[in-house]
């Protein structure tokens, strides 16, 4: 088990420590850390048409990086668990995995307010996990079964959840979508801020451009949030664009570059990224420069473009999960032992979901012709089937509002 | 992008025959309304109504609308609902359909629909899936509305149909409003629908002025999704149209009329989702078909009909093949006299009838 140590030792910690935070936390996990909160420094943030950008040190208390622990292990199990599933021909079309860019998400999540709102593309199960679907939620959406947060209707790209617009398969339209949302904010006035996530293949899409000057031009509040990976399927950023500098692309629209492998620095960002938009400035580019391990999509080894050392070489020098565990400890926010605890917990919820996710059975036939329309007329809820004797029945499945 | 004056206001009122649905009393109260203002009067309405709908597209603000169906509304109401956007139709169509699923009500507005096929993933992949996608999570309760068909001297890149291609996909519903009534009364229906709804105007309509009841003027004037409208009854011969090509009709059943040849003309109003009770019901009386459309013919809104008719009993009913009048299957030329050739006029249709009633079926219509 791990040591516990009373809080007056907090007082006498090293000089990660920049003040004192509430005496002793009840919650469990406080009680094996050893310090409640460190500084960290974090890697210069790059500006586009900005006199100031976000402070490169911050805070981090341990009850948050016990969270953010646990987010980013549930989300690499996730995406393990999916492969695997797909492996076994469980999950099938598409599944585009998100390891390697957790620091992206959770991050960014951290800094995210009840408000807020988000969109991204296909690689979205780590999003829709953070945005409050279960696990068995996602995965069994995955495996297309009756408890998927789509009902097993939707697929590995098409998750939504609150304040989730999506899981979009149609690479760029989610960023024209993701500035409506953020009109919908300014609208209604609720403070809110859209992030409308696309990747650097996605960032050459006409549409987009036309998104930053409707979002500039109206000072929508939302926050265009360009996950460069490297590689847009096997071409990489330089073979695609003819500027990598994604933070600068939006010209009129200042921008951000992040280190995208930095929890820290992604939740800094959003951070500041959420008081600049919700000030009425407009919108912001933010490019999070970040890293996917798996190919493409499932059927692409990834090998082909790039080199394995490249891969190993990210692995072990720059991982997200990795970076962040080594920061924790060495700044004593946790220690080794809770931290597998972690690890534990995590792969026993992921390994319990991923049992029942091949165990649930999928939805009845009868939601083959279900929620087609939120209003279908009442003279019309015969749906044609295959031939003209095959008639099928529209059925309400979700709650009407 | 050529935008076209405002088209010539015909007096098109003495041509048009009775009407058979309204009451005496409505026929007596009505004032004619051009298609136009019925629109501006349903949007109008509907703002009034609902903080949550507004309008976007191009020019519907400051210029009072292309085609002026926006007039006025910028003004009453302001840059927050009723909002300019540059020329982009694909940045803008997105941006109304993520407005629609964070819970508004956009109407958005294409100067054509021409210029929507720019954007018709939106419409198609964005709007009209993501509730079935999302297992009824995010619904995306909007109007695409604006300008569709043959318009005049405009050529090829600005002169079609798009209601096959809109009613070919579930999770639209397609609406081709004809006359004021329709327009106002569909138009309503269309911004309360909580689905992405298509509304196809016809730009050489706008200008026509139609009448107008009372039940019409009033602010709760609604007309259902999925209801055709039986414009003249007869005994003869089913002629079964939208939008535009209900003029065409009508033209044609009144010189058809003067023959002694009853024409019972169906308005359809709405594409997807389709009355075909209300065809089924005329073919039985008639035991004739005809299908009036603009549009090119293969695997248009007439193929759709007469697939639905060979498939059904509707079949048996049918004392002769059943026709489709479509326009030519070629793009739209622009000179006059070619121009004139590739969209169906009343006499086509006289034609048409007369064909398929004296059941003179010649080898060249098994193309």
């Amino acid at each position: 088990m791990s040591k516990i140590i009373p809080s007056v030792a907090k007082l006498l910690a090293g000089n990660t420590v920049t003040k004192v935070g509430a005496p002793v936390a009840t919650t469990s996990n406080a009680k094996y850390s050893t310090k409640s909160e460190a500084s960290f420094e974090i890697k210069p943030f790059k500006l586009h048409k900005l006199d100031k950008g976000p402070a490169t040190s911050a805070t981090l208390t341990s009850e948050d990086a016990i969270k953010m622990y646990h987010q980013l292990a549930t989300i690499r199990r996730i995406e393990t668990a999916a492969g695997n599933l797909y492996k076994e021909k469980i999950v099938r079309g598409f599944c585009h995995l998100y390891s390697g860019q957790e620091a992206v998400a959770v991050g960014m999540h951290a800094a995210m307010r009840e408000v807020d709102s988000l969109i991204t593309a296909y690689r979205c199960h780590g999003w829709t996990y953070l945005m409050g679907v279960s696990i068995l939620g996602v995965l069994s959406e995955l495996t297309g079964r009756r408890t998927g947060c789509s009902r097993g209707k939707g697929g590995s790209m098409h998750l939504y959840g609150r304040n989730f617009y999506g899981g979009n398969g149609i690479v760029g339209a989610q960023v024209p979508l993701g500035a409506g949302v953020a009109l919908a904010h300014k609208y209604n006035g609720d403070g809110g801020v859209c992030f409308a996530l696309y990747g650097d293949g996605a960032a050459n899409q006409g549409q987009l451009f036309e998104a930053y000057n409707m979002a500039k031009l109206w000072d929508l509040p939302c926050v265009f949030v360009c996950e460069n990976n490297g590689y847009g399927m096997g071409t990489s950023a330089d073979r695609s664009s003819a500027s990598t500098d994604y933070y600068s692309r939006g010209d009129y629209v200042p921008g951000i570059w992040v280190d995208g492998m930095d929890v820290m620095a992604t939740r800094e960002a959003t951070k500041w990224a959420i008081d600049y938009c919700s000030s009425g400035k407009g919108p912001l580019v933010m490019e999070m420069e970040t890293y996917r391990y798996s190919g493409h999509s499932m059927s692409d080894p990834g090998t082909s473009y790039r080199t394995r050392e490249e891969i190993q070489e990210v692995r072990q020098t720059r991982d997200p999960i990795t970076s962040f565990k080594e920061k924790l400890l060495s700044n004593e926010l946790a220690t080794p032992d809770q931290l597998k605890e972690i690890d534990v917990k995590v792969r026993q919820a992921v390994d319990e979901a991923t049992k029942q996710a091949k165990s649930e059975p999928e939805v009845g036939i009868e939601e083959l012709t279900g929620d087609i329309y939120c209003y279908c007329p009442e003279d019309h809820t015969q749906i044609r089937g295959l031939h003209p004797d095959a008639p099928l029945q529209h059925i309400y499945v979700a709650q009407r509002n | 992008m050529a935008l076209k004056s405002s088209p010539v206001l015909f007096a098109w009122l003495s041509r048009l025959p009775r009407r058979n649905f309204s009451t005496s009393r409505a026929l007596l109260a009505t004032k004619p309304v051009t298609v136009r203002d019925a629109l501006n009067q349903a949007m109008d309405e509907e703002m009034q109504r609902d903080e949550k709908v507004f309008i976007m597209g191009e020019e519907v603000a400051q210029y009072d609308g292309a085609y002026k169906v926006t007039r006025g509304l910028w003004k009453k109401y302001g840059d927050k609902r009723v909002i300019d956007t540059p020329i982009t139709e694909m940045g803008f169509s997105g941006l109304a359909v993520g407005a629609a699923m964070a819970g508004l009500r956009p109407i958005c507005e294409f100067m054509t629909f021409n210029f929507a096929m720019q954007a018709i993933d939106h419409v198609v992949n964005s709007a009209a899936k993501t509730f079935y996608m999302s297992a009824g999570q995010v619904s995306v309760p909007m109007v695409f509305r604006g300008p569709n068909g043959a318009s005049a001297g405009v050529a090829a890149q600005h002169s079609q149909c798009f209601g096959a291609w809109y009613s070919h996909c579930p999770g639209l519903k397609v609406l081709m409003p004809y006359s004021s009534e329709d327009a106002k009364g569909l138009l309503k229906s269309a911004i309360r629908d909580p689905d992405p709804v298509v509304m196809l105007e016809d730009e050489l309509l706008y200008g026509v002025a139609f009448p107008f009841s009372d039940e019409a003027q009033s602010a709760d004037f609604l007309l259902p999704i999925g209801k055709a409208k039986i414009e003249l009854e007869g005994r003869h011969i089913t002629l079964v149209c939208a939008g535009r090509a209900v003029e065409h009709a009508m033209g044609a059943a009144k010189i058809l009329a003067e023959k002694g040849v009853e024409c019972e003309v169906i308005n359809l109003r709405s594409i997807r989702p389709m009355d075909f009770e209300t065809i089924a019901r005329s073919i039985a009386k008639t035991h004739h078909l005809v299908t009036v459309e603009q549009g090119w013919p293969q695997s248009g809104i007439g193929a759709e009909i007469c697939a639905r008719v060979m498939e059904s009993p509707s079949f048996f009913e049918l004392d002769a093949p059943a026709w489709r009048l479509t326009g030519v299957d070629t793009p739209m030329p622009y000179a006059r006299s070619l121009e004139a050739l590739a969209v169906p006029r009343p006499n086509d249709v006289v034609a048409a009838v007369t064909a398929v009633l004296g059941n003179r079926i010649s080898a060249v219509s098994s193309q």
